[in-house]
């Protein structure tokens, strides 16, 4: 009887205990990204800043993989009804996205929800751009934005004879890259993300289209057209070069970036991201510049397109998440948290409050190159042609173009038949995302 | 044959039932839904879904780069199985035949099994890189323009490497097992009537091997098939331009990375199918060989 009693009070004492904390539980929101090493430790630090300055919600960041696993993953667990509440979406993942009417929260509606202060115009044009619908209004947060520039070795150029500048046009590169061979560089030139840099930007900064309806933007029954004499003309040249000796293919991705940090190539157009990896790892002083341009293409230059990803919300999750989800996107738009960010990392400031300021405060003269990427975006209003991508099912194409461009440089096929082919294989793919999507 | 003789009736299947539970599961419920799911055609957050029937096989085989998957996955499948068989059969011999350190030669040569293939295949891509592997080096000294980022039968030379470096251990203890199971006698009564070592071993080793070949066949084919992915998903990702574009390659590569289900999981019930039929054919006719 007594052991009863005090059982019954130790089980009241308990759930008294277990009541009052619940009524005080911070909720807690889970977000996926891809941002590994250095970056990953600023998303830390950027969630733990928010999580202590106040109290009612809890950030939790968790680094999923590469952007193509954590889009995968994130997939399967919204199937399972277990998906994060904010996720990060490379910019290929962004037609996916957007037509996955539905799954996603689109950030606009999620703001004027929670009543926080939202304007689409405090951010850069060619980010806001690219991740708003037709209307203009935004359906995802840009967060981690860059785009492509060419870096030199300033050291194997002194050692060719060559000027400290950084090559403007592909005329020049061509000779640069002859020189650099001629006093026993390994390598003349070398690109990453060859399908971002070599076609998708290509396109954008000389002012031709990559694909019809604005490339994408214009709506879901676009198709391909990266097959134009402008593109044949330069895939052709680097063709060329190839067999010549000056330009070294070395991987899809990043994997380009060791040859031009180990010193092998002199010159490399790579994502402006991976300024902050150089910096730490080359034995060599280094420059950057714009991406190179022909000349004689009357537009050219236009302005650059951007890569990196955005933050999109998942649907599914309750109601007080997404007024926690609305505090912390805001929290990472304020001017502070995006000079930091920008500064720290080698992604460009969104907003055009955080340039304005790190312009003022001389951050660019004392950080040449920093520069480059967002006078890039900057250059020249945006066209059809160069306001950003929108195509389904882009990490698949991307896949084709690769192949593609692979059986280029390997002799196997002249740049015209590869491009045919790459713009047909990808028709079908855009075909079918049209059809599902519809 | 021993029968085995239950007291009660429900014993035995009660014993079966975990067994049973884990096949199910693990095995059947999958290829169930990817059966399913072959004849869909949605996107992948399933909110539009369509059903196709079979549209999504009719797409692939009309797909020449899916045929020509087909090709390199046969191809891929001869070289790995036939030279894994016949490095660790000719290994196996000399192993048999050492007498001071054999411990020591049996324990080298089974090493390379415990090695993931992920990392085996990161292994011979460092090896063999061309801006950084030592092999690759060597290669460039004698000539050779060692570039497997550009030049298709380089790439799949690279993870043929691989995957035999990875199998042989698997073959070469079972291949040592079998040929030390052979009387002793039986080769010495060979070669006392005159017969040389050549044709001891083809006519008297090999016949006594086959059950032991057989299995391996199986084994090593069903493992060129599937075990190889992670290889080529870490060394060189199906290129360059599809060179090394292995059927079970082709499966994730268009289901997990490029999001098409549909066609993924048609692609995956024809590997099935495939290995099925080679499983069945190997059984049904080359059994007849075997002497057990």
């Amino acid at each position: 009887m007594r052991l009863r009693r005090l059982m019954s009070c130790a089980t009241l004492a308990l759930a008294l205990v277990g009541a009052s904390s619940a009524a005080h539980a911070v909720t807690e929101i889970f977000w996926w990204h891809s941002m590994a090493g250095a970056l990953g430790d600023r998303v830390n630090a950027i969630a733990d800043k928010f999580n202590a300055s106040q109290t009612e919600y809890k950030v939790t960041p968790v680094y999923k993989g590469q952007y193509a696993e954590s889009m995968t993953a994130a997939i399967a667990a919204y199937r399972a009804g277990n998906a994060p509440d904010i996720l990060q979406v490379f910019e290929v993942g962004t037609a996916t996205m957007m037509s996955a009417k539905g799954a996603i929260v689109p950030v606009y509606k999620l703001m004027a929800d929670a009543g926080e202060k939202f304007d689409p115009h405090a951010y850069i044009g060619p980010v806001a751009g690219y991740y708003s619908d037709t209307s203009g209004r935004m359906l995802s947060m840009p967060f981690n934005s860059s785009t492509v520039v060419l870096y030199i070795n300033h050291d194997l150029f002194k050692k060719a004879g060559l000027p400290d500048k950084v090559p403007a046009t592909w005329p020049e590169v061509g000779e640069a890259a002859r020189k650099l061979k001629a006093s026993g560089a390994a390598c003349g030139f070398t690109t990453g993300w060859q399908s971002w840099a070599q076609l998708e930007n290509f396109s954008a900064w000389h002012n031709v289209p990559f694909a019809s309806k604005e490339n994408g933007l214009g709506g879901l029954d676009t198709r391909l057209e990266f097959n134009g004499p402008l593109q044949v003309r330069h895939i052709s040249e680097l063709a060329n070069w190839a067999k010549e000796g000056l330009f070294t293919y070395a991987g899809r991705t990043d994997e380009p970036l060791a040859k031009f940090t180990s010193g092998e190539c002199g010159m490399i157009m790579t994502s402006s991201g991976s300024y902050a990896n150089i910096k730490a790892t080359a034995k060599f002083s280094f420059g950057v510049g714009p991406m190179p341009y022909y000349p004689d293409v009357k537009d050219a230059p236009q302005n650059a397109i951007i890569g990196g990803a955005s933050l999109w919300v998942m649907s599914g999750k309750p109601a007080q998440n997404y007024k926690g989800v609305a505090k912390f996107l805001a929290y990472l738009s304020t001017t502070e948290n995006q000079i930091a960010w920008h500064e720290g990392t080698g992604y460009v400031p969104i907003t055009t409050a955080a340039y304005e300021a790190v312009k003022k405060s001389g951050f660019y003269d004392t950080h040449p190159g920093f520069e480059v990427a967002t006078e890039e975006l900057l250059n020249k209003p945006p066209t059809a042609n160069s306001r950003g991508l929108r195509l389904g099912n882009m990490v698949q194409i991307r896949n084709v173009i690769d192949e593609e461009l692979e059986r280029v440089w390997s002799g196997q096929k002249t740049a015209k038949e590869a491009l045919d082919s790459a713009v047909s294989r990808g028709n079908e793919i855009l075909a079918k995302f049209e059809k599902t999507s519809g | 044959m021993k029968r085995a003789v239950f007291g009660s009736r429900g014993l035995p299947y009660a014993l079966l039932a975990p067994q049973m539970a884990v096949t199910l599961v693990f095995f059947f419920w999958p290829a169930f839904q990817a059966i399913y799911q072959s004849t869909l055609l949605q996107d992948v957050f399933a909110s539009h879904v369509q059903f196709v029937g079979l549209e999504n096989f009719r797409d692939l085989f009309a797909d020449p780069l899916y045929l020509a998957s087909i090709k390199v996955t046969a191809l891929f499948s001869v070289l790995v199985a036939g030279f894994g068989l016949a490095i660790a059969l000719i290994l196996a011999v000399f192993a048999d035949r050492v007498v001071h350190g054999a411990a020591i030669y049996k324990t080298l040569l089974i090493w390379p099994y415990a090695v993931a293939p992920a990392v085996a295949g990161i292994l011979w891509l460092f090896l063999l890189s061309p801006s950084l592997g030592i092999l690759a080096h060597v290669l460039t000294r004698m000539g050779y323009d060692w570039n497997y980022l550009v030049h298709p039968k380089q790439a799949l030379l690279l993870v043929v490497v691989a995957a035999v470096w990875k199998q042989i251990s698997y073959n070469f203890l079972f291949f040592l097992a079998g040929l030390q199971s052979i009387p002793k006698s039986l080769i010495e009564a060979a070669a006392i009537d005159g017969a040389g070592p050549l044709r001891r071993f083809w006519t008297i080793v090999m016949p006594l091997l086959s059950p032991t070949s057989f299995f391996l066949l199986v084994v090593n084919i069903v493992y060129a098939f599937f075990d190889t992915f992670a290889i080529v998903d870490a060394a060189t990702h199906g290129g360059p331009g599809q060179a090394t574009d292995i059927l079970v390659f082709k499966v994730y590569q268009d289901g997990m990375q490029a999001g098409d289900l549909g066609g993924s999981a048609a692609q995956s019930v024809i590997l099935m199918t495939i290995v099925i039929v080679l499983t069945v054919i190997q059984f049904r006719y080359i059994e007849k060989k075997v002497r057990y």
